[in-house]
């Protein structure tokens, strides 16, 4: 299998006011082609900056990380990934459509090309009819959909996921983990997954990390058993609340109370 | 907008400035009728004789609304039923003659105030060094500075138009600046992060997100922008000798105190200067409906 994100002794501080802000410390992860890899922690832990350091949005000041065997900075200019972000970050002005396009106008394909991407990727999230609608006139989980399409639209092999649906409700959750499963399994593509919710880690992953904060390290990574097919009553399943009793062992582990 | 429901509090606003105004009149003119009186050893005149004789004085403190009117319709459309719209004697020549240099200086410190807060906002040490020196120029007053660049252009071969048209860009570049610089670094730290991440040029992300971002800003930016260079051209044109313009005709008006003319003058200049708000407004409606927010 081809490794499409390897970390090893990755090292990432903040130099701020207050000292020194120890983000990611010796974190050694490799993600495979193919997989879903769920980041899960409690806020601080690194997992953000994980992901956005594999985007090159973040510098690390320590070890290395490769992406598609090239440094993240390579790796963006030939447009490996695409990102989402918690808020849709959909611009106004535009309709779904256009929004959609905002990625393929930049990287320069022609109008033709644009119009069957973004035909594809609509029906991929299930926004057909929706294409000519400004994003206020779209619910959240709507809009949220909107912004996955734009990030598939482009040909990126790896999609950086940094809870998407957090700002979302529970029913709506559930109903777009089931779509992007689905959509995971036809599209073939490799996702990084940040989150910190367990259910949505457990019933995602392939793999899922488990990180502790301060300084931000990788506590557990555990392999998920479940099988590729999995309808969303899979939740009661003795083996997946054995994995999930797993994630908060290792939560707990990593998480001092005393603070 | 409904205009229904606003004509009704605007009318009554309208009317009670308008009778405060006349009463005004009465109170301010009367001194002079009751001096006339002493000199000419006659009686003072009694209350009714006094009312419509304030009202009708050829040089009043302050002119009865129905003088000014008159004026303005003497100098306006009374001079284009003559078909001389534009002789010197119209206030629609001098109201063009300050129109015309109010809209080239908008046009300059526009562009201007846009160019610089683009530069400001792209480059660091224009950053660092251009603010500072954009707010010390609005705090040296106009009327300071005006007449040194009337003289100064003058003295380099440039008169008429242009000198008047730089005082309105001097003060109007500087809110299109500020509301700029604050519109292009409007979109949030996400938006820009997925510029990165699509690895746009910064002119792509300065296109496809900081200026489509800009436009509430730019436009608020304008109305004030527009307001205050018709200040600039009428205060442009009173260092020039009082040729043409609104601002010469105030000038001139209150050299003979033709206290009628100063007004008519102003009351044009607070009209054009409404209609150009009113023109900038419509061009942002017009804009946020193409970018599909009409409200």
């Amino acid at each position: 299998m081809n490794t499409v994100v390897s970390a090893s002794s990755l090292t990432l501080t903040f130099e701020t006011n207050d000292g020194p802000v120890h983000a990611l410390s010796d974190v050694n992860l490799d993600v495979n082609q193919g997989d879903f890899v769920s980041f899960i922690g409690p806020s601080g832990c690194g997992k953000t900056t994980f992901l956005r350091a594999i985007a090159d949005l973040e510098k690390p000041t320590g070890g290395t990380i490769s992406v598609n065997g090239m440094t993240p900075e390579e790796a963006r200019m030939k447009r490996a990934y695409g990102y989402v972000f918690q808020a849709a970050s959909l611009l106004p002005w535009r309709t779904i459509e256009k929004n959609i396009a905002v990625p393929l106008e930049i990287m320069g394909y022609s109008a033709a090309d644009q119009k069957t991407r973004i035909d594809r990727v609509l029906q991929l999230v299930d926004l057909t009819n929706f294409g000519k609608k400004y994003p206020w006139q779209l619910s959240g989980g709507m809009q949220q959909r909107a912004s996955i399409a734009r990030a598939l639209a482009f040909d990126a092999d790896l999609l950086l996921m940094d809870e998407p649906f957090g700002a979302l409700d529970e029913i709506v959750r559930d109903h777009l983990n089931e779509q992007l499963l689905s959509l995971w399994d036809t599209t073939n593509k490799t996702i990084c997954f940040v989150t910190h919710s367990i259910p949505e880690a457990v019933y995602l992953s392939t793999k899922i990390v488990v990180m502790s904060p301060r300084p931000g390290r990788v506590s557990d990574v555990i392999e998920s058993t479940l099988p590729k097919e999995r309808p969303l009553d899979i939740r009661e399943t003795p083996e997946f609340l054995q994995i999930a009793a797993r994630v908060r062992d290792g939560l707990r582990a990593g998480h001092s109370y005393d603070e | 907008m409904t205009s229904t429901g606003k004509t009704i509090p605007v009318l009554t606003i309208i009317t009670i400035i308008v009778a405060i105004w006349y009463a005004s009149v009465v109170w301010m003119n009367a001194p002079f009728e009751y001096d006339q009186a002493e000199r000419a050893k006659v009686e003072q005149p009694a209350f009714s004789e006094l009312i419509s004789k304030t009202m009708a004085q050829e040089r009043p403190v302050l002119p009865a609304p129905h003088q000014v009117a008159q004026e303005l319709w003497k100098t306006t459309g009374a001079m284009i039923q003559k078909g001389r719209p534009f002789s010197k004697r119209s206030l629609i020549y001098h109201s063009w003659i300050t129109l015309s240099a109010t809209l080239l200086g908008f046009l300059i410190g526009t562009a201007l105030g846009i160019t610089l807060a683009v530069g400001i906002v792209h480059n660091r040490a224009m950053d660092k060094s251009v603010m500072p020196w954009v707010i010390t120029s609005q705090t040296i007053p106009i009327l300071a500075i005006a007449p040194m660049i009337i003289v100064v252009l003058n003295a380099m071969g440039i008169s008429g138009l242009l000198p008047k048209a730089l005082i309105s860009t001097y003060l109007s570049f500087f809110p299109v600046v500020v509301g700029m610089v604050k519109g292009l670094r409007s979109p949030d730290a996400a938006q820009l992060d997925l510029m990165h991440t699509y690895s746009a040029s910064r002119s792509q992300a300065f296109w496809k997100l900081r200026w489509p971002s800009s436009m509430p800003y730019l436009f608020t930016s304008l109305k004030i922008a527009v307001a205050i260079s018709l200040v600039g051209a009428i205060v442009g044109e009173l260092p020039t000798g009082a040729v043409a313009g609104l601002g010469a005709r105030m000038l001139a008006g209150s050299y003979y105190g033709q206290t009628i003319q100063i007004w008519s003058a102003l009351l044009m200049a607070s009209a054009l200067a409404a209609i150009l708000v009113m023109i900038v407004s419509l061009a942002h409606t017009m804009v946020l409906r193409r970018m599909g927010q009409a409200t």
